[in-house]
């Protein structure tokens, strides 16, 4: 007998098939099509280095592009929202929350807190469009609303970055009501004239849009982004016919003079800053102010 | 002429039928007395039994009736020497919204209203109620003119939505409705909102912020239409009376969750069975609240009006730790951080 022996099976080791790119590793452009190193795509701040597009940021993701790094304090994280009208569409709206809760970092459509940029402090609120359509509910705007009152208590600006579809209709009429509470925040800090940038990305649509994301001293928006009162959609329905291209986009919202300027994300965070300063700081000369003869 | 009923409606309408029979039977001359007031009897237990029941997408059917008083009813019977001012001096008049001025018992007033059509060619040319943007800038202009001149102001929200148009969007509805919102805090005047027909979304709430908010009995005011929202969540607009008692948007659960003041009665069945019923308790409502808002000082209404709205919307407050830091702002202690490291 023989000391060992050959098997009488083979053995076939498991390869992934070679077309198969792994998970996460390669980024597809929806815009050109093409495909993009995973982690370039992150280092260019999810714009497709190669035509452009800009895509959706997560509102942590944000934070952590505009904020000085070690400086964000978060606000109100401890208001919750709850199913008050028991809404229940294909699933309860209890569920929708704890899956959308279970989903990503986000805890609710929005984080407001306090950061500096570029060495200025500032309030900032910033949407995720992940939660919800970034669906503005009671907790959106009661935590957009404080935002501003805070503002107008401690004297600091307000930067807010809008993504939203518009109002959550899982609490129907008390999302609608946001709109109205947020706008009203708005008129407090034109009165107590605390700056306000309002800056929408893709896309800032409906109830968000028609309250206080329109609402601020200067409005930025990113590049190609879709904003506007109703989406495209139902427009295209109750009109029968095609849109324009670039209808809605950020150039096109621009030529109409609904917003004052679109910024590169790149660009942003030093746009941000300078428009703040332009309002807030203390005027420092570096030359010697002579007055002018006459 | 024939009134246009709805299906719910049809055992009245069968009851009804029968009693006309009845009468010509006893205009002949045959005895149908005891019958006649059997059927008398049974038409109302009816009526009573159907309209006190009325579901939630039962009513928005009947706010939508072509029939029902429409804004430009309730102005002409409640306000003398009405006189409408228009265009929004930028860009054209929106004839689906009616402004002016006019005397309500003795007391000037401006009057602004959504107004729809009795019929197409009507609501065509008052674009279904639909405003577009130089509709809002209209309103906000005349609603100027009343804080200017210390007038209180009476409006009338009865529309489908705003237009969502190209022209619309070109001329910035987001825009003219977030401006009139936040405008309407500023003012110095009395404002009462009477909700009347459809109070659909922004575009209601556009011209919508009031001292009081009093809405018909039959009125339905909502984030969205139940067919728009049917056909988003549902993704079938024929699912409209599920979305709509999902949505809460009668008059009964509005006064429940505290967004409107005060229901305002509707004859049996709806307004448009009655419609000087309807306009007379409009008036009673209109009067009431006016007397009760006159006396306020320019600073306590708009305190007042801000912080109503401020109170609205549900949400859960846990108190925790962070809670307590955000609240108490002492310690710079960050309750989260953003990844500095992005995800893999």
């Amino acid at each position: 007998m023989a000391w060992f022996r050959k098997p009488q099976y083979t053995t076939l080791r498991a390869t992934p098939p070679r077309d198969v790119i792994p998970e996460g590793l390669w980024f597809k452009c929806t815009e050109c099509v093409n495909f993009i190193y995973r982690k370039d795509f992150e280092r260019n701040l999810m714009v497709c280095p190669k035509c452009g597009a800009h895509f959706k940021m997560s509102a942590m993701e944000r934070i952590a592009m505009l904020a000085d790094e070690g400086t964000w304090e978060e606000f109100n994280a401890h208001i919750r929202p709850t199913d008050a009208l028991k809404f229940c569409d294909s699933k309860p709206y209890e569920k929708r929350l704890k899956d959308a809760m279970s989903k990503g970092d986000a805890n609710e459509a929005v984080r407001t807190g306090r950061c500096k940029i570029d060495g200025h402090t500032v309030l900032l609120s910033v949407m995720d469009f992940n939660f919800i359509g970034g669906s503005m509910g009671s907790v959106v705007g009661e935590r957009v609303t404080r935002l501003m009152e805070r503002a107008c208590t401690d004297r600091l600006p307000v930067i807010s970055v809008a993504t939203s579809g518009g109002a959550r209709m899982q609490e129907s009429i008390l999302s609608l009501m946001q709109m109205a509470k947020t706008s009203a925040a708005c008129a407090m800090l034109a009165r107590e004239r605390i700056p306000y940038i309002s800056v929408l990305t893709d896309p800032t649509t409906a109830g968000v849009m028609a309250s206080f994301a329109s609402l601020g001293d200067v409005i930025v928006a990113e590049p190609g982004a879709l904003i506007g009162f109703a989406g495209p959609r139902v427009i295209q329905q109750t009109i029968n016919q095609i849109l324009p291209r670039g209808f809605q986009r950020s150039d096109f919202v621009l030529a109409h003079g609904f917003v004052d300027i679109v910024v590169e994300r790149k660009y942003l965070k030093a746009t941000l800053a300078r428009l703040v300063s332009f309002f807030w700081d203390e005027p420092k000369s570096t030359a010697k102010v002579v007055p002018m003869a006459l | 002429m024939a009134m246009t009923t709805f299906e719910f409606e049809k055992p009245i309408v069968d009851l009804e039928a029968r009693l006309a029979e009845l009468r010509q039977r006893e205009a002949a001359g045959e005895d149908v007395a005891s019958e006649l007031h059997v059927a008398e009897m049974e038409l109302q237990k009816t009526r009573e039994s159907i309209y006190r029941n009325l579901t939630p997408h039962q009513r928005v059917l009947i706010a939508r009736h072509f029939d029902r008083p429409h804004s430009l009813d309730y102005i002409r019977a409640l306000f003398e020497q009405f006189t409408e001012l228009h265009g929004d001096r930028q860009f054209r008049d929106d004839p689906s919204v009616v402004c002016g001025f006019g005397f309500f018992q003795g007391r000037p007033m401006a009057v602004i209203g959504q107004q729809k059509g009795k019929d197409v060619k009507e609501n065509v040319a008052r674009n279904f109620g639909m405003m577009h943007p130089e509709g809002y800038r209209k309103a906000l202009r005349v609603m100027k003119l009343a804080d200017k001149f210390r007038r209180p102001i009476a409006i009338f929200i009865d529309t489908p939505g705003a237009y969502p148009g190209i022209g619309a969007e070109e001329r910035g509805q987001a825009e003219a409705i977030a401006r009139n919102i936040m405008e309407m805090f500023t003012l110095n005047v009395p404002i009462v909102v009477l909700i009347i027909g459809e109070g659909a979304s922004g575009g209601a709430l556009g011209i919508g912020v009031g001292d009081r908010v009093l809405m018909l009995e039959n009125a339905w005011y909502s984030v969205i239409s139940p067919e728009g929202c049917a056909s988003i969540l549902w993704r079938d607009a024929k699912m409209a009376p599920v979305a709509a008692a999902n949505l809460k948007l009668t008059a009964t659960d509005l006064l429940q969750l505290g967004i409107i003041d005060d229901i305002i009665a509707e004859p049996l069945g709806g307004a448009h069975r009655d419609p000087l019923v309807a306009i007379e308790n409009v008036r009673v409502a209109l009067e009431q609240a006016l007397n009760e808002l006159t006396p306020l000082a320019p600073d306590v209404l708009r305190r007042l009006r801000h912080a109503k709205y401020r109170a609205m919307g549900k949400f859960i407050e846990e108190v925790s730790e962070t809670a307590e830091a955000a609240a108490g702002d002492t310690t710079p202690g960050p309750t989260s951080r953003p990844p500095h490291s992005r995800k893999p």
